[in-house]
């Protein structure tokens, strides 16, 4: 036995500040939960499991979904909502009734004779025919007859060759432009320009290979062919009125609700609509399939995350049903705590930040998971667009584990907290 | 010091009313070296749960240190356990993943103290009790006796008021429950003061003061 004095000297060091005490004790708490969870490794795994596949798959589908909106967002670049499309528009009513509008060939002039303030006024009219024959190979694909303007209004342009010029237009040229997939089907060399495709009985001389697009969702953006928009009426001349669409931009953008409007009154007089008659046409603006998309997109990410979130609170109650027997196995350290003097508010912050800690273990471990799911999945489709995973989803996943883990854990850290030092030194 | 007046506690064992404690009244000076002793069933135990604010009397008056503690709810209870009682059990109740100085630290925890002076007071208490080389030790790699003084660092730690030991030697052998008395003769010594609850006779005799409960009621207190 040593001789020095066995009492502390007095007196102790003085009681920190609330703030202090408060840092103090979240140390202490997060000390304690960190070593409780490292002591049952494989039980901890286990709980977090179900927050770890939860995030997992949060963040795989928010960046795939993410990645392929901002490729679709890419294909739209430059189509501003000051670029506008007008098409026929047929009331499903009618469309029972077997009643298709069509526009009329003369929509073109009215627009381009009497509406101020428009630009790049472009007919796109499709052109019904089967194939596309070169030499012995055959190739299908959508085939339009438009003008040059298309070149500006859908930021399309030639990779090799020229493109539709308004003189092929005059003259109804019998002359094409090739998608690449199509040049590919039909297995033409790379600079095509001179030689003739066959469509029905008719030859036309190709003149250039538009820049490849590549795929979205499985449909290739390359199987068209174009040719001049008089060509495409005189080739289709015999049949039905076309089904075709005017793509024009509006020159100042603030004016854009206005011209609208002015093109929606002059189609009705130029269609003989009365005053209660509907409107058989519609007027677009060609940012609109974009925003549609991203609506989709939203929409997605909205019922994924609903899904998900179920198997999050699946989850949740994991961690719950852990922190019960982890709360009834360690009852007498909660009773020496208690008998110590650990107040109520400590032992309960104590159990929840054990709750919270795993589970945002559990979610950082589900976004590291989903991350490489996402790149993994991707990476096996040939021409997926590579994932993004924007901040919001990190951090909403990060603070919604973080929710997850208070929630749950408040039944069991109040447990704890609530029990009475004696019961809980004597429970055995 | 310690002042209880006429504490009562009562407990319903199926639906009969039966007193563990009749209107005790007790006083305890301080550097009192007191014996609690009595038969099992006697009351010592909700005696000294009582006395330790670890349970409230059912009704009566206990003074400690000037404060009133009857009737004060359990967060004031834990404070004042906190501050002014230090407790030594019979089996350590020490924390089994914690190292001796973090076991010594836990009570400083509760009263705010910064971890840099958690672990000084701890590591001074320890060597106090002569386990400056059992530091880094968990309750499991020591010996029984090793485990008591580490339980007698805990509870001085604070600068308790009272050092109250329940049967501090009951689980050790008698050579290393003499060295754990010394222990507590060695506080007395030096102005602590030390309330032992035990059954154990010779262990009752080491005290200066022995205060004997029977059937709820003081039945003996003499100095020794």
């Amino acid at each position: 036995m040593s001789e020095a004095a066995l009492l502390p000297e007095r007196p102790l060091a003085d009681d920190a500040g609330a703030s202090r005490r408060l840092i103090y004790a979240l140390q202490e708490c997060l000390r304690s939960a960190l070593s409780a969870i490292l002591q049952h490794r494989l039980r901890s795994f286990l709980t977090m499991l179900g927050i770890i596949i939860g995030v997992a798959s949060v963040i795989c589908v928010i960046a795939m979904v993410q990645g392929m909106s901002s490729r679709i967002s890419q294909l739209f670049e430059g189509l501003g909502s000051s670029t506008l499309t007008l098409q026929a528009d047929t009331p499903l009513e009618d469309r029972l009734r077997g009643q298709i509008n069509r526009l009329r060939v003369t929509d073109v002039d009215e627009l381009r004779y009497r509406v101020e303030g428009i630009s790049h006024i472009t007919p796109i009219v499709p052109v019904q025919a089967g194939a596309v024959n070169w030499g012995a190979q055959t190739a299908t694909g959508q085939f339009f007859g438009t003008s040059e303007s298309l070149q500006d209004v859908q930021h399309l342009f030639p990779r090799t060759g020229r493109f539709i010029t308004r003189s092929d237009d005059d003259s109804r040229r019998r002359v094409v432009v090739l998608g690449d997939k199509v040049r590919k089907d039909l297995k033409m060399p790379e600079r095509p320009e001179g030689e003739f495709v066959q469509l029905g009985r008719e030859w036309f001389k190709v003149i250039g290979v538009m820049e490849p697009r590549g795929e979205v969702f499985g449909q290739n953006l390359d199987m068209f062919m174009l040719m001049p928009y008089q060509t495409a009426l005189a080739f289709s001349g015999t049949q039905v009125r076309p089904d075709f669409q005017i793509t024009f931009v509006v020159n100042d953008p603030d004016n854009v609700d206005n011209v609208k409007q002015q093109v929606i009154s002059l189609i009705r007089r130029a269609h003989g609509l009365k005053k209660d008659d509907p409107n058989d046409f519609q007027v677009q603006a060609s940012d609109s399939i974009a925003k549609t998309f991203s609506q989709v997109t939203s929409m997605i990410t909205l019922v994924v995350g609903g899904i998900v979130g179920i198997s999050l609170l699946v989850g949740g109650i994991g961690i719950m049903n852990i922190m019960l027997v982890s709360v009834t196995e360690r009852t007498r350290e909660i009773g020496i705590a208690k008998a110590l003097g650990a107040p109520r508010r400590f032992i309960l912050l104590q159990f929840l930040i054990e709750a919270m800690v795993l589970a945002v273990i559990g979610g950082l471990i589900g976004m590291v998971l989903g991350f490489a799911l996402a790149y993994g999945v991707a990476g096996l489709i040939p021409n997926f667009p590579s994932p993004s995973v924007p901040w919001w989803a990190v951090v909403g996943s990060a603070m919604f584990s973080m929710l997850i883990g208070m929630i749950f854990g408040i039944l069991p850290a109040s447990k704890a907290a609530n029990l009475a030092p004696i019961d809980a030194l004597r429970y055995e | 010091m310690i002042e209880l007046t006429d504490i009562s506690k009562r407990y319903l064992l199926g639906g009969v009313e039966y007193p563990a404690l009749d209107n005790v009244s007790l006083s305890i000076r301080r550097n009192d070296f007191m014996a609690l002793t009595g038969a099992s069933g006697s009351g010592k135990s909700t005696m000294m749960n009582i006395i330790g604010c670890l349970d409230t009397p059912t009704s009566g008056s206990y003074s400690l240190d000037g404060e009133q503690v009857a009737g004060l709810d359990e967060e004031a209870l834990a404070s004042v356990r906190n501050r002014k009682i230090g407790f030594v059990f019979q089996n350590f109740y020490l924390m089994p993943r914690m190292t001796a100085v973090d076991n010594v630290a836990q009570p400083l925890i509760y009263r705010g103290i910064s971890p840099a002076q958690r672990r000084a007071h701890a590591e001074r208490a320890l060597q106090r009790v002569g386990l400056g080389d059992r530091m880094r030790h968990r309750p499991n790699e020591m010996s029984g006796g090793q485990r008591q003084r580490v339980a007698v660092a805990r509870a001085l730690v604070g600068h308790p008021e009272l050092l109250l030991a329940d049967e501090p030697t009951g689980n050790l052998d008698s050579r290393t429950a003499r060295e754990i008395m010394d222990l507590f003769t060695q506080l007395h010594a030096e102005g602590q003061t030390v309330v032992i609850v035990t059954h154990d006779p010779g262990i009752a005799a080491c005290c200066k003061r022995l205060v004997r409960l029977h059937d709820g009621k003081i039945a003996e207190d003499r100095d020794v």
